[in-house]
């Protein structure tokens, strides 16, 4: 078995250092595997969240050499093990102790968003008709299983700190998923361009790049998301049409 | 075990631990669009060697007002200023161009490039402060649908280009005749790449279906956003490709018109 070296910062409340890590690897191996063996044989103590090891809980996000991923779907083979590999927390969020952050801004963005609210039901017994042709589109954001490496590689949380004005690629996911659902009734567009601070992202597709889910968030969430803010906000004649037609857009 | 003292604090700029060549795309992008920028400007200001017999360079196309036998209102006007350069390419280009800097792809391209927001990926960045496309002037990224709307009408254009390209007239006797040059070729191709970008448009996207929730409900919409989604999703390409072949189509032209390249006649 060969060894490899692992750079895995070790600290609290963001203070602290990167410990160096030597520690056996094999074939088939994933970050997530060697940070369990050298939690087991060197640092009883490491705090890392983890849950699954199949790419669907979203805990065990972190950085490895530089770039948000999830650890359990990091194979080693994909890695150049002549050199330390450096396993670190997530930058965007709270530091919390070792690879562990504090990600509960994210669930309290989520609630700011107004929640889905269907039509009447289409039948007498409650219930709806959709034909699959109209949800598509947001099945692919219903993949997200919230591991957060979007918010973290996104730069305007990242590095400007803007929590409090943009709510980030996730939630520009979920409420495109809500926004483009044939049930719902609600108009978000202008909590989006205020509240929610759309105008900030600037397509860099870090986010789209990152995702393990392979969610298109910058083309089928995004985008789209803000063409329908332009129609609400800032297109004259979508506004000459809706005033004609007696449907100005609005919330 | 052994310690390495580096603090979870904001990073300095193109400071990162990523260990790939992030900085290549960058790079290329920046080479690329530098370079297209300063032969476009050059050849718009040149005013000259923009024809070569029905061939029409796309970096004049629709001539307006111009010397050649394309011109569709005749020669400069006499009310332009005579302190403002003229070249029929100046009065049509503003339009594509401002289509290409207002496009989605271009734009997270270009602001990586040029003005490292962000430099790439989990790369630190500049500057501190940061106001996105919320507040001018990048608020005004959001005309891009109207670019897109007069990109469309310049494919229609161009198209009509490749038609006229098909019909030569003979010097001596002034019949015209059918007949495909190489030139026409590469007109033809540089308008299958354009359109291919246009009609992949994001904003063409939305305006062909992406603003219903039902597309059940008017089916009208429905094939039309589902080929313009299929274009999108090589939206990059086409961006890049149709860049290549509109500067090729003017060097093209302006080749042959120069007497440095010959025309091969196909049939």
């Amino acid at each position: 078995m060969a060894n490899a070296t692992f750079q895995i910062w070790r600290g609290e409340q963001g203070t602290g250092s990167f410990i160096e890590y030597a520690t056996p690897v094999s074939e088939g191996m994933v970050v997530l595997d060697a940070i369990h063996d050298i939690q087991a044989a060197q640092a009883n103590d490491l705090a890392v969240r983890w849950n699954c090891k199949a790419g669907k809980c979203g805990s065990c996000s972190a950085e490895i050499n530089g770039q948000p991923r999830l650890m359990c779907m990091t194979r080693l083979n994909e890695l150049d093990l002549a050199k330390p590999v450096t396993v670190e927390p997530m930058r965007s969020f709270p530091h919390h102790r070792d690879l562990v952050t504090d990600v509960s801004w994210n669930f309290r963005v989520k609630k700011k968003i107004r929640k889905f609210t269907p039509r009447r039901p289409d039948a007498p017994d409650g219930t709806w008709r959709m034909q699959q042709e109209d949800v598509d589109r947001v099945q692919e954001f219903r993949k997200c299983i919230e591991c957060f490496l979007c918010q973290d590689v996104c730069h305007v949380l990242r590095d400007h700190h803007l929590h409090e004005e943009f709510i980030g690629p996730r939630y520009l996911v979920h409420a495109a998923a809500l926004e483009m659902h044939p049930l719902d009734t609600l108009d978000r567009r202008e909590e989006l361009r205020k509240a929610h601070g759309i105008g900030y992202c600037n397509i860099t597709k870090c986010c789209t790049m990152v995702c393990p889910e392979h969610i298109t968030i910058t083309d089928n969430a995004i985008i789209p998301l803000k063409e329908r803010v332009m129609d609400h906000a800032f297109d004259p004649i979508v506004k000459l049409v809706g005033l004609i037609k007696g449907t100005t857009p609005g919330p | 075990m052994a310690h390495a003292t580096v603090p979870l604090t904001r990073r300095r700029f193109l400071e990162t631990r990523r260990r790939d060549a992030w900085w290549v795309q960058p790079l290329v992008v920046f080479i690329i669009l530098t370079s297209f920028l300063i032969y476009a400007t050059w050849a718009a200001f040149q005013n000259a060697h923009y024809t070569f017999g029905p061939y029409l360079s796309p970096f004049y196309s629709p001539e307006i007002f111009g010397n050649s036998p394309h011109a569709i209102l005749g020669p400069k006007p006499g009310w332009w200023p005579g302190w403002l350069p003229f070249s029929p390419a100046l009065i049509i280009l503003p339009f594509p161009a401002l289509f290409r800097f207002t496009c989605y792809y271009y734009r997270g391209s270009y602001y990586k490039a040029f003005w490292a927001d962000p430099p790439g990926c989990s790369v630190g960045e500049p500057r501190k402060t940061y106001l996105g496309e919320r507040y001018f002037p990048l608020v005004f990224q959001n005309i891009h649908r109207y670019f897109m709307l007069f990109a469309v009408v310049f494919l229609v254009i161009l198209a009509y280009d490749v038609w006229k390209a098909l019909w030569w007239t003979d010097p001596l006797t002034g019949q015209v005749r059918f007949g495909v040059g190489l030139g026409a070729v590469i007109l033809a191709l540089n308008v299958v790449c354009l359109g291919g970008y246009t009609l992949g448009c994001h904003s063409m996207r939305h305006i062909l279906g992406g603003f219903r929730d039902q597309f059940s409900k008017n089916r009208l919409f429905k094939a039309p956003y589902a080929c313009a989604t299929c274009l999108n999703t090589t939206h990059h390409r086409w961006a890049w490709v149709s860049l290549f072949t509109v500067a090729f189509s003017d060097v093209y032209v302006r080749m042959c018109s120069m007497g440095i390249w010959y025309d091969p006649r196909l049939f």
